[in-house]
């Protein structure tokens, strides 16, 4: 008989948590303790491989730990009690799997006897998170634990990354099983996402890009989700071609700002260039993108006389919006790489010349126009001087919801992937103030700002005080126009300038804020003060809450009406009330 | 169709709905019948009919046949959204392969009596219907067959005293000799 006492992998299941964060090169965890984690939280104490940041609210450690994976490109790791620490987590799950955002929640739960008692705390949390996770599970055994954690964090991280959650109550972290590190067999034999691209479709492809004469690529975030190698064939082929690119949100800083072949950002607040290049072109490349409502404007108008390329891991991707004529399903880094090596080989860089003559007069529209002040701050003229100030320097962005997040979208110029985290899909107000703490533990010694705004920073302005605990500067920087500005904006364009509850009749002052918790508060009004606010606010060492008042009634363009097609955009110089009003006709709907 | 002013555009759906029958061979483990009906139900997707019992004990299979209706491009978002879940093996579309026998079990419940009676009696007879309880004013019929088949004998039962119906839902396999 063996002496299970000396077993190196006889441990609790505690220890088996700290233990397989571990043996996954974890080195940060985002996280807050309460009664169905003591156990974990007792073996975290004893140790000093893994740090654990706490935050003031679950919430701030989903968005901490999706910032810090968006930053590196490895998953973020939260740890949350049962009940409210696990609902608390719902919205940073959700956001995660709308995003592809891979993360690892380990959650706490009552023990095994308990559940369906309705004991303290208790919360059906698997059943609670099943529709906002990539998978997740209830360990109920601890010989279990060891398997179910490394196949979270497989699952997390391989085909289209995304959240996962390992429910596990309080007595299998106190009972003593067996740990054995990573290895194939934990994963479920059902689950093997494909990778390599079809090689005929490729073939078809290169086919289609060789013969465009009005050809656009379209990334977004799977390219940044691939990896760098996707970053740089992406590079590449637009080299290699010499065609048009624009991405998505999430898709920014795959192709540099500063690249000739940009257009800019597409869609809803897209430039006017980039959504005219999609609607008119011959052949689109759709990488890593997912033709999200945002994107596309009016589905039947949606670029209709073009042949569409679509490359995605996710099968079910494909033609879920938008019937795309050669699917390619596969890790866009691979196929990227495949569509090259064909294209090299087998055709020549077609001639586009009178396309980019088309795109050149579609960009002296100069869509994203706004009229500078002397009197007040423009906030796209607060983002400009920002983006003019980094320049050159070591910087991540993060945002919070809203008209400051497109504008920051529209006038910050991203040159490399994973310095944007910004909250695409769902669109969670309160993101960008924890995603920049997760960025800032990443990154300690690299400039992370959160392009905020005066009612998103409020949502999870609690974790201001975990930035000052771990002596985390980040700089929030606020474009305040006192005004739920996005909402506002519609209620002005749809619902008869009837402003509902959109405008902050109280908000705080800033400064006393930051000051109160222990940072930095700056404030600015005048547009000759905000060079030198903004580089005291770069060059102070500690985290900074800085309240940049901006113009209140300014709205974001161009933009496309609802119902819409991408060559019906509302043009900045346009956006007078009787065009607003023509271009909205039809009164207000439902959803 | 009038556009309302919104955030969201709204979509006109011309496509005629389909009905198909998809094979589902998942993973037995807990939870894993949730996450199929949940995602049906977050999404939007109709069930018509849904089975589900272990096939293959030793592997944990489970096979889940769902009945499901809708345009070309939602059953082709239905099959893609299934396939992608961690513990489904395989989705077949039965509808689509064109070679599937499908079948579905009830037991109807008739009271009546006199000629109802007969006439209840003579109708199972036809329908290949088995008595598998029976009282002096009642019987319990088994029946098996396509769905077609069974609301057939459930509409004749319905003058004859009808009391109640419980039924398995579709179950499908493909005809010949490979497996799916």
């Amino acid at each position: 008989m063996s002496d299970k006492s000396h077993d190196p992998n006889q441990m609790t299941g505690a220890a088996m948590i700290v233990r397989a964060l571990i043996d996954h090169g974890v080195t940060d965890i985002f996280g807050y303790p309460g009664g169905a984690v003591l156990p974990i939280y007792d073996e975290i104490f004893q140790q000093s491989e893994v740090q654990h940041i706490l935050v003031r609210h679950e919430q701030g450690a989903g968005h901490a730990a999706e910032g810090y994976a968006r930053s590196t490109g490895k998953p973020g790791v939260a740890l949350v009690t049962s009940g409210p620490g696990a609902t608390n987590m719902v919205t940073p799950l959700t956001d995660a799997l709308m995003d592809s955002i891979p993360l690892v929640c380990i959650s706490g739960q009552v023990p095994t006897h308990l559940i369906g008692n309705d004991a303290f705390q208790e919360c059906d949390t698997v059943g609670i998170t099943r529709p906002c996770t990539k998978h997740n599970w209830l360990v109920r055994d601890v010989n279990d634990l060891a398997k179910v954690l490394h196949e979270a964090f497989y699952v997390a991280t391989s085909g289209r990354p995304g959240p996962v959650l390992v429910d596990v109550p309080k007595d299998v972290q106190f009972a003593t099983g067996t740990y054995h590190p990573p290895r194939k067999s934990d994963v479920h034999r059902s689950y093997a996402p494909r990778v390599k691209g079809d090689a005929t479709q490729i073939r078809k492809a290169v086919s289609l890009l060789a013969n465009a004469k009005r050809p656009v690529i379209y990334s977004g975030g799977g390219v940044i989700n691939s990896g760098p190698e996707a970053t740089k064939l992406l590079r590449e082929l637009v080299e290699v071609t010499g065609f048009p690119i624009t991405s998505t949100l999430m898709g920014l800083g795959a192709y540099p700002a500063s690249g000739k072949n940009w257009l800019g950002m597409l869609g809803m607040h897209g430039t006017y260039e980039a959504n005219m290049t999609m609607h008119d072109c011959d052949v689109m490349l759709c990488v890593g993108a997912r033709f999200d409502d945002r994107i596309t404007g009016r589905v039947d108008a949606f670029s209709p006389g073009s042949k569409k390329i679509h490359i995605d891991i996710d099968p079910s991707s494909i033609n879920k919006n938008i019937r795309v004529d050669v699917p390619i399903i596969g890790d866009c880094g691979n196929i990227l790489g495949d569509i090259l090596q064909v294209f090299k080989a087998e055709a020549k860089k077609p001639d586009i010349k009178s396309w980019w003559q088309q795109i050149a007069q579609w960009r002296a529209r100069n869509s994203l126009y706004y009229k500078k002040s002397n009197d007040v701050i423009l906030p796209q003229h607060a983002i400009q001087s920002l983006f003019e100030a980094t320049r050159g320097k070591d910087t991540y962005i993060t945002t919070e919801v809203g008209q400051h997040q497109m504008w920051a979208a529209q006038f910050f110029g991203f040159e490399e992937p994973h310095r944007w985290m910004t909250s695409g899909g769902l669109g969670t107000m309160g993101y960008g103030l924890p995603a920049a703490v997760g960025v800032q533990v990443a990154h300690p010694d690299s400039l992370v700002i959160d392009i905020a705004g005066d009612a998103s920073v409020q949502m999870t302005m609690q974790e201001m005080s975990t930035a000052v605990q771990y002596e985390l500067p980040i700089k929030i920087f606020i474009l305040n126009n006192q005004y739920m500005g996005m909402v506002r904006q519609w209620q002005q364009l749809l619902h008869g300038n009837r402003l509902s509850h959109s405008y902050s009749e109280a908000l705080p002052d800033f400064v006393k804020l930051a000051e109160a918790y222990g940072a930095v508060g700056l404030q600015v009004h005048k547009p000759g003060d905000l060079d030198g606010a903004i580089q005291e606010m770069i060059s102070v060492k500690r985290p900074v809450l800085f309240d940049c008042r901006v113009a209140a009634l300014e709205n974001c363009f161009p933009m496309i009406p609802s119902g819409k097609a991408h060559n019906e955009m509302l043009l900045p110089e346009q956006a007078n009330d009787e065009a607003t009003a023509k271009a909205f006709a039809g009164g207000k709907a439902l959803v | 169709m009038n556009q309302p002013a919104s955030a969201y555009f709204i979509e006109d759906r011309h496509d005629p709905n389909e009905t198909h029958t998809l094979a589902v061979l998942v993973q037995n483990e807990p939870g894993v019948l949730a996450r199929v009906i949940g995602l049906f139900s977050g999404r939007g997707y109709n069930i018509e009919s849904l089975t589900v019992s272990e096939t293959e004990a030793q592997k944990h299979l489970s096979r889940i046949t769902i009945v499901t209706t809708g345009t070309p491009m939602v059953i082709a978002q239905i099959k893609n959204q299934l396939d992608r879940m961690i513990p489904v093996y395989q989705v077949v579309d039965m509808t689509q392969t064109k070679r599937s026998i499908e079948r579905e079990l009830a037991m109807v419940k008739v009271r009546g009596q006199g000629e109802h009676r007969v006439e209840a009696l003579r109708l199972a007879d036809a329908f290949r219907a088995r008595v598998i309880d029976a009282t002096t004013e009642s019987f319990v019929f088994e029946i098996t067959g396509n769905t077609d088949k069974i609301n057939q004998f459930i509409d004749l039962m319905r003058p004859l005293g009808l009391v109640e119906v419980s039924r398995t839902g579709v179950a499908a396999i493909g005809r010949g000799p490979e497996g799916m």
